[in-house]
């Protein structure tokens, strides 16, 4: 069929104007094999331009375009929508990147000028062997799957299964609640964290449409956007959560004490426990790694059982619910999703590789969430700020950016720490008035609602502020005052002089980094990761919670340190995301897919293995391989691969690429 | 047998001259060749590089493409040497343009360089290539019960070569436990004693000495052990002045390491130049010896 | 040294290779803090950073701070934004000396001088001579103090008389005088 091509060449502004001579390009492009028109517009992509595109298409029975502009990461969406309004099969469209591959990257004007001829020769040449091509459409699973029960998944969960769709929320821990539980007050309104965030656990653990997996872990997905399929790790508790009503009698009886990690350390649990009072679910579970019954098991032992037995002689029973079962397993569990919503945190970084802040070696040198724990009225000094050996601190510093800003350690800014380590400062001025309170920062990072105004606040507090880095901290005294204190040595900058200030407590404002097994993590999920090592969005900007992979969202501190408000919108913009393909009830597939001719296929099954979305499998009956249209994403691997050439690229033809070649060479 | 392009420094004939003496005591035994560069120069140490930068790193390039002729590794037991040859040899290697200006003003002597010599500190060798098994099985009088502070000062290890933690170092602490000795803990063992200040600006570096000094003794030393021929010479020949200068009675000798590790070994006091030392050390290594 | 067009002090020792670290510096002061000679400055480490930056180039070429650097590079290693101040303050010392700049409360310039004109002369730094010429150039009744000093070095055979004048030297100056032609040509 003769082919009526159109090209339009996009000036972008200055962009690509600026550097190569469109009008040249256009010339050049009316001269080529089949093109019945080329235009050149400022902004193609813009309404009129695009109706430039639409008219030529009724008016001059054009049957395919080439868009000469940006790249097709940008627009190309755009103009194949362009094309499919005007009745053209969006397929017959084919983009020639003469901005990001030509004008942004070149000084000299006529050596781009000649490579954006190339580039649009190609484009030409290539376009004329496209084939109309139509997507599919699947169905969408409603089923929404939320890896991780901190504010971020929980949010996300309640608005979901507010909307009345099946909801998974897989949580790692005992307890769902996250870092925000293990907080004293938050800021800048200074709520007490649990009792805003316990009505949402507890409406999480009650809700209809809530399942939720505490002590669980997600193994393996597979699967593809609308249709995934998750694998999910139940945990031994060792206790029978039907059963269990955490009246924690058990935790009374057990005669082992272990460090509480929800405590960060400085308070205890015991084998058998509940992370915390409010735990949602409120069911305990044993620790197998200090449980004496279960170490003893391994040894063919029958210890202890306390929880179970309880004190005959003291008259205390066990467990009257019966619900300790020391011979559970982990189980694993399989659902069905369609979209899933990545929500696993952050992990505090561990200030004992910076040895001169001396954490670690010295017994008062804490961090922020082990402070947040002691001011904490249910921690394990009852909300009184202590040093080591019980007495209450006379002088108390915060140092600001430990392992952040930092190119030894993590180069961004935590972005809340200035603010928690006002709210410290605002502790302890509230918990031991006659102390001084030191705070050593770089700058002052107060840009949300209300910030400003706290740190306003915390300086009429009488917060001693000291613009400095600290440099050490050290408990050689240099001068007899300084005898059984620890000196934090800085330089206040706005004085220029180095001060030793002598402290009772140091409280390390650390990093908020990525978990430890985030690697891992984004491989269960394909998840890309930035360079600072959090999980990668599909655009910082215009799509911060979406990622490469379609149907897969990334949330909260997951994806960047912040604070709770952004935090809780990121959970609502995700879960608006799932919702809307929710109510659309199906996906497109991409039509640029590969596709084994059967009667080609000589069964060798070298493409099985190689398809990195493993989209391949292979039909035993008729020996030849199939390939999933849905998981498909085009790479040409497959294609590549088939030693029998029965295997072609949709839209990536060998006369298609062979066509695009020579154009260039030309 | 290891054989290395040996680079003493100026310190090691005169004022570190137990370090030289020593030095080479301890490869005998060791298996170690320290074949010392033919006609090397000074480094140009911190002083010439404070004054003209590219000037101080064609001085220090003459001793590298000496080094280089001989295709061993450049071995030198002077912490200032080891920082400074260290370091014209990065800059020379980052920057083409500055190694063929030096290469067109070495062409005069007959030299030139191509980068290629790794320069190391005598410490770094014993710990790495002769390691801490073999130099125990060559320890005759193991000197246990000796209460030793090692002190590493601060170019041995900053700016991070890689060799040893920059803030708190451990591999001297360890080469000195393979002699049979107590290492005491010394938290200020990586902190600097005032160097080549001590001649110019004697009031700071005494102060800094000073500390040193109580935090030893604070931790139970009855000896201090150094790689560095500046902080030997500070600690022990100026002992005088920061004694008087602070009504104090530091009476604790400082032996190179290469010293200690000689009297763990068995080799001749004669030997290992403790007749230079300047507080005695006799008494403290009476049992040994 | 190469001679530079820069319009700004700041240019100057920026485009120098041990002083381009100076446009990271966030003025966080762990530099100071970590300094063991800090106090003895005029103005602290950080504060020289950022008078450079400020294109004060008189204050702080003529001023006796940066000579009071022991190169313990503890800065180096705790500095956030990887300045190296170190090998900044070098950079500075270089540029006072090369134009002439006396610093005022500071010694440390004379004893470097001595330093290098005693590798100049022998090949190797003869520590006594090195530290008699400084001594008589800065401070002569000092030396008589520090002769007990002197004296138990002597006695126990770690100072000599006389140089040791090596073979090298001449090439050495040589090729001093070579990579002088070099450099100014450039």
């Amino acid at each position: 069929m003769e082919r009526r091509i159109g090209v339009y060449v996009c000036h972008c502004g200055s962009n690509i104007a600026g550097t190569v001579d469109v009008e040249k390009v256009t010339e050049f492009a009316k001269g080529l094999d089949s093109v019945v028109v080329a235009r050149n517009y400022k902004y193609v992509c813009s309404d009129p331009g695009q109706n430039l595109i639409k008219e030529d298409i009724k008016q001059l029975g054009l049957n395919r375009v080439v868009v000469a502009s940006c790249s097709p990461l940008m627009h190309e969406p755009t103009f194949r929508r362009a094309c499919l309004d005007a009745g053209l099969n969006p397929y017959l469209f084919e983009m020639a990147n003469i901005r990001e591959h030509c004008s942004w990257v070149h000084e000299d004007s006529a050596m781009a000028t000649e490579k954006a001829k190339a580039l649009v020769s190609a484009a030409v040449r290539r376009v004329y062997y496209h084939e109309p091509l139509e997507t599919k459409e699947v169905p969408f699973n409603s089923n929404v799957l939320v890896v991780g029960g901190g504010i971020a998944g929980i949010q996300a969960a309640l608005e979901i299964a507010d909307s009345q769709h099946q909801v998974y929320l897989v949580e790692r821990d005992p307890s769902i609640g996250g870092h925000m539980a293990m907080f004293d007050k938050t800021f800048p309104t200074l709520d007490c964290a649990a009792c805003i965030l316990t009505p949402k656990m507890t409406t999480v653990g009650q809700h209809p449409y809530i399942r939720l997996m505490s002590y669980s872990e997600v193994e393996d997905v597979s699967g593809y956007i609308g249709n995934f399929k998750v694998k999910i790790k139940r945990k031994a508790r060792y206790v029978d959560e039907a059963k269990c009503t955490g009246c924690g009698r058990c935790e009374e009886l057990c005669p082992i004490n272990v460090l509480s990690e929800f405590e960060h350390g400085i308070g205890k649990r015991k084998a058998i426990y509940k992370p915390f009072a409010q735990a949602v679910p409120n069911k305990v579970v044993i620790d197998p790694q200090n449980c004496s019954h279960l170490k003893g098991l391994k040894g063919g032992k029958d210890v202890c059982r306390l929880c179970q037995k309880g004190m005959e002689k003291k008259g205390i029973p066990g467990c009257e619910a019966g619900a300790i079962d020391f011979g559970q397993e982990d189980k694993t569990v399989e659902v069905e999703v369609g979209s899933i919503i990545v929500a696993t945190g952050f992990q505090q970084f561990d200030p004992s590789v910076m040895y001169p802040y001396g954490y670690g070696r010295y017994d008062n040198v804490i961090t922020g969430l082990q402070f947040e724990r002691m001011s904490n009225a249910s921690g394990p000094t009852r909300g009184e700020v202590l040093l080591a050996d019980g007495r209450k601190p006379e002088s108390i510093a915060i140092l600001h950016c430990v392992g952040s800003r930092d190119e030894n350690y993590h180069r961004y800014c935590s972005r809340v720490c200035c603010m928690y380590s006002l709210k410290y400062s605002h502790l302890l001025r509230e918990k031991v008035p006659q102390a001084s309170v030191y705070q050593l920062y770089i700058d002052m990072r107060c840009p949300g609602s209300g910030y400003e105004e706290f740190y306003e606040r915390l300086q009429e507090e009488g917060v001693n502020f000291v613009r400095g880095r600290a440099g050490e901290v050290t408990n050689i005294a240099e001068k007899p005052e300084e005898e059984g204190k620890l000196m934090v040595v800085c330089e206040d900058t706005l004085v220029r002089r180095k001060r030793r200030i002598p402290v009772d407590m140091v409280i390390l404002s650390c990093a908020l980094e990525p978990r430890a097994d985030a690697e891992r993590v984004a491989r269960i999920f394909s998840l890309g990761r930035k360079a600072d090592g959090f999980f990668m969005e599909k655009h910082p900007k215009l799509d911060p919670v979406a990622t490469m992979t379609d149907g897969v969202f990334i949330v909260g501190c997951c994806q960047g340190p912040k604070d709770i408000p952004d935090t809780v919108a990121q959970a609502s913009a995700a879960a608006a995301r799932a919702l809307a393909m929710i109510s659309t009830g199906k996906v497109e597939i991409e039509a640029a897919i590969a596709v084994v001719n059967e009667e080609l296929c000589s069964g060798c099954k070298t493409c099985v293995p190689l398809c990195p979305y493993s989209a391949i499998s292979f039909d035993e009956e008729k020996k030849v391989s199939r390939i999933n249209e849905a998981l498909c994403k085009g790479c040409g691997t497959c294609v590549a691969a088939c030693p029998s050439g029965a295997i072609t690229g949709r839209h990536f033809t060998t006369e298609q690429i062979v066509a695009e070649i020579e154009g260039l060479l030309v | 047998m290891k054989y290395y392009a040996y680079y003493p420094g100026c310190s090691a004939e005169a004022t570190g001259a137990g370090l030289g003496v020593s030095a080479l005591a301890i490869a005998k035994p060791l298996d170690m060749e320290l074949i010392e560069l033919e006609d090397w120069t000074c480094c140009g140490t911190t002083a010439y590089g404070s004054l003209d930068e590219s000037e101080a790193i064609v001085v220090a390039a003459r001793n590298l493409a000496l080094a280089e002729k001989t295709g061993l590794h450049l071995v030198t037991p002077c912490s200032n040497c080891f920082l400074t040859l260290s370091k014209a040899n990065e800059r020379l290697k980052e920057q083409p343009k500055l190694m063929a200006q030096v290469n067109e003003a070495l062409a005069v002597a007959n030299l030139e360089y191509h980068g290629s010599v790794r320069v190391r500190h005598l410490t770094e060798v014993l710990v790495k290539d002769i390691g801490l098994e073999v130099i125990s099985t060559k320890v005759k009088r193991p000197l246990n019960g000796l209460k030793v502070a090692p002190y590493y000062g601060c170019q041995l290890v900053r700016p991070d070569y890689g060799f040893d933690d920059p803030e708190f170092p451990h591999s001297l602490d360890r080469l000195v436990e393979s002699f049979g000795a107590t290492v005491v803990p010394f938290p200020l063992k990586s902190h600097c004693c005032g160097g080549s200040l001590i001649i110019s600006e004697e009031d700071l570096a005494l102060d800094l000495m000073r500390k040193l000094l109580a935090n030893a003794v604070g931790n139970g030393a009855e000896c201090i052990v150094t790689p560095c021929p500046l902080c030997q010479t500070n600690l022990d020949a100026y002992r005088g002045r920061v004694n008087s200068k602070f009504k104090t009675n530091y009476d604790l000798p400082v032996l190179f390491v290469t010293q200690l590790m000689g009297v763990a070994f068995g080799i001749d006091g004669k030997d290992l130049g403790l007749k230079t030392n300047i507080v005695p050390a006799g008494k403290v290594l009476a049992n040994y010896i | 040294m190469e001679k530079t067009r820069a319009s700004t002090f700041l240019e100057e020792v920026g485009t120098m290779p041990g002083g381009k670290g100076v446009r990271l510096c966030i003025q966080c002061g762990t530099c100071t803090a970590s300094c063991p000679s800090a106090t003895r400055w005029e103005y602290t480490p950080s504060g020289v950073i950022a008078m450079v930056r400020a294109g004060m180039r008189d204050e702080v070429l003529s001023s006796s701070s940066m000579w009071h650097c022991l190169s313990c590079y503890f800065c180096t290693v705790r500095c956030p934004r990887g300045v190296k101040p170190t090998e900044l303050f070098h950079v500075l010392e270089g540029l006072a000396s090369q134009h002439g700049y006396k610093a005022r409360g500071t010694r440390t310039p004379a004893m470097y001088s001595s330093f290098v004109k005693s590798i100049k002369g022998n090949g190797r730094v003869h520590e006594f001579g090195m530290m008699l010429r400084y001594y008589l150039k800065t401070n002569p009744l000092a030396a008589l103090t520090m002769l007990p000093v002197g004296l138990k070095l002597f006695s126990h055979k770690r100072l000599s008389f006389l140089p040791k004048k090596i073979k090298g030297r001449e090439d050495l100056s040589k090729i001093i005088q070579k990579f002088r032609e070099v450099r100014d040509k450039s």
